[in-house]
């Protein structure tokens, strides 16, 4: 029986797993936190607002004896949060959630496994880049933008922490750019355009990865051993032409080669936002060797290319969709009377009784 | 080559999980476009090689049918043909007709256009994780130049002059990847496209490797970039140089990878002396 802590449950990934492991009966607890309201109905998930102190949260962590922390609150898209808040949740955040983790006093922490959501960003992007980065390899240039300093900032701090703690089974993930219905990246935004925006004389190396794999990986993550880094991405690696064709949109190449940034400011009075980090992955792509997870033992249900067509699919119909039901709002005293009044049928329960008479 | 030196440990048990191949896509994961790769093959190098190089292709069963293998040639011209002709001899000639990689400079993923077109007609980064993956796991043919730019630059009075091998970074490639390494002599080359001076104000001005003056740019502007003398082309493969027998792990000897990188060029350049000796005409062979 694992007891889990989900931090950045508000987010669409923290909210996604901690529905997936609802689902799963070997789940005891989940305890879902985060400054925000979560996004998405969740059951059983217990909800705790709390930010990233780490005083109140190892409060949690030893009262519930919390044995699997997952972190997924990292801010890898610098529209979600501008460049200071995005510095405090990704480095400060990460310091604090791993000091809560970690014994303290004498005292020894009940934590065994923690599972950090990283980003493939910690490469960066560059001319000099291996087409497939593994594990192994480092960036070849110091960061460029801030966004991916803090990342790796972070994932250091994570590793200092597995240094020290050898008895907790630390996995960090660095995921290649998300793609699906429901998540909503910078990336996602680009290509729901009416043309596909690029840089004139570049066609860039893409690799996504699909939503329900993302929320998989980490669900497996949690159900074996994975100690390490671990690239996720799709198998394969597409050009955005490919992609670009794969969605039934033209390619407009609207940013020049030089004077990029100038460019990318300029658009963004017409309402398209390219950050620093998009921009470069538009320049010079990137590719992931994702044959270290596959060796152990997750099997990618989408491939790049089945992510793309999937998300094509949804394009066409998301139009359709908006009309449909109003979106989930959070309301602490409803979930409350739902999870704890005598009144409520639980569908567990429900099934149990049916059973048994 | 000014990569980072990092490889990735040779591994078989990862072998197993490289991606399955998509029989939709055109597009390689590398980059590489059937199309159009194709419709270059079609249209120019078809033209190049029987007419205007007209080819002369020797040894091509020294290039193995299976498996992986580093093809190693002497490099020259300003727009180098050389690399265009190699490829196009092995799917002219050889039995089995294999894709062959061409490792070409960082530069030219960060060059506006080229970025698009080297990648999609075979070229890959010359990084040696790139050169590894190919020949190791892949198993693929993979062409690399190790005199790099020291060779394209040189000028028209210092032709068929072999330049430093590099660092032997290509040699260490074909140890980690237990892959042959078959030497390749191409004359013709540095006839097709001399060059003469360099401009290096305009470099700096264009960003570009370097500036040549060649007999027909830049005064003929961009279509002078590929105006090619028709100098006769001959391309000699050489027997292949076995890195399997080499003990464990021969790419820790530093002296033992610069001792075959200087034997492989000594090799390419004794070739090509006696190329040079047996040719009568430079135009006609």
């Amino acid at each position: 029986m694992t007891r889990i802590l989900v931090t950045g449950v508000s987010s669409f990934w923290g909210g996604r797993l901690a529905r997936a492991l609802e689902a799963d009966e070997r789940v005891e607890t989940i305890i879902g936190v985060s400054p925000e309201d979560p996004t998405m109905e969740l059951e059983r998930t217990e909800f705790v607002r709390v930010g990233t102190q780490h005083a109140l949260l190892r409060r949690i962590v030893q009262a519930a004896e919390i044995d699997t922390v997952i972190d997924s609150r990292l801010v890898v898209d610098s529209v979600q949060a501008s460049p200071r808040d995005a510095h405090e949740i990704n480095v400060i955040g990460t310091m604090n959630i791993l000091a809560a983790c970690g014994g303290y006093g004498g005292q020894s922490s009940p934590v065994r496994k923690v599972i950090f959501k990283s980003s493939a960003h910690y490469y960066g992007c560059e001319r000099d880049d291996p087409a497939f980065f593994t594990e192994a390899m480092q960036r070849p240039h110091p960061p460029r933008t801030r966004l991916e300093s803090d990342i790796v900032e972070a994932e250091s701090a994570v590793r200092g922490f597995a240094e020290r703690n050898k008895d907790v089974t630390v996995t960090v993930l660095r995921f290649a750019n998300g793609l699906g219905p429901e998540l909503r990246t910078s990336h996602g935004d680009l290509l729901s355009l009416p043309a596909v925006p690029c840089i004139l004389g570049f066609d860039p190396r893409y690799q996504f990865v699909h939503e329900d794999d993302i929320v998989g990986v980490l669900e497996h993550a949690v159900a074996h051993e994975l100690p390490g880094t671990y690239n996720v991405a799709g198998d394969g690696v597409l050009v955005l032409s490919e992609v670009a064709s794969l969605l039934g949109r033209p390619l407009a190449p609207v940013l020049p080669p030089w004077g990029t940034g100038l460019a990318t400011r300029a658009l963004r009075a017409t309402g398209v936002r390219i950050p620093e980090e998009v921009a470069q992955q538009l320049r010079f792509g990137r590719g992931l060797d994702n044959r270290k997870l596959k060796a152990a033992g997750f099997s990618l249900r989408y491939t790049t290319r089945e992510a793309v067509a999937k998300f094509a699919e949804d394009l066409r119909v998301r139009a359709l969709r908006q009309d449909g039901g109003a979106p989930y709002r959070y309301e602490r005293e409803v979930e409350e009377f739902l999870r704890y009044s005598p009144s409520v049928r639980r569908r567990g329960e429900a099934a149990r009784e049916e059973s048994a008479g | 080559m000014s990569a980072p030196k990092e490889l990735p440990a040779p591994s078989d048990r990862l072998k197993a999980h490289l991606p399955a191949i998509e029989a939709d896509r055109q597009v390689t994961d590398w980059g590489r476009s059937e199309r159009i790769e194709g419709l270059m093959d079609r249209t120019v190098y078809d033209w190049l090689y029987h007419y205007w190089f007209r080819c002369e292709v020797e040894g091509i069963e020294n290039v193995p049918s299976s498996g992986g293998a580093l093809l190693v040639s002497n490099h020259s011209g300003a727009l180098p043909p050389d690399a265009a002709m190699i490829l196009k001899a092995i799917k002219e000639e050889h039995s089995r007709p294999r894709p062959l990689h061409l490792t070409v400079e960082h530069f030219f993923k960060g060059y506006p256009g080229f970025s698009m077109l080297v990648a999609k007609i075979g070229g890959v980064p010359a990084h040696p994780a790139n050169v590894h993956r190919l020949l190791a796991d892949e198993e693929q043919l993979v062409l690399v130049f190790p005199e790099g730019r020291k060779g394209t630059e040189k000028l028209y009075k210092d032709r068929y002059k072999l330049r430093r091998f590099g660092r032997g970074g290509f040699v260490e490639a074909a140890m980690r990847a237990k892959a042959p390494i078959v030497p390749v002599a191409v004359v013709g080359a540095e006839e097709a496209m001399p060059i003469f001076a360099h401009m290096s104000a305009l470099q700096r001005l264009t960003g570009l490797l370097y500036f040549p003056i060649t007999p027909t740019f830049p005064h003929l502007g961009l279509a002078g970039f590929v105006g090619y003398l028709p100098a006769k082309f001959k391309i000699r493969f050489l027997e292949p140089v076995r890195t399997d027998d080499m003990g464990e792990e021969p790419w820790l000897d530093r002296g033992l990878i610069q001792t075959v990188a200087d034997e492989i060029r000594a090799r390419v350049q004794e070739e090509l002396i006696d190329m040079l000796a047996h040719r009568r005409s430079v135009w006609f062979g």
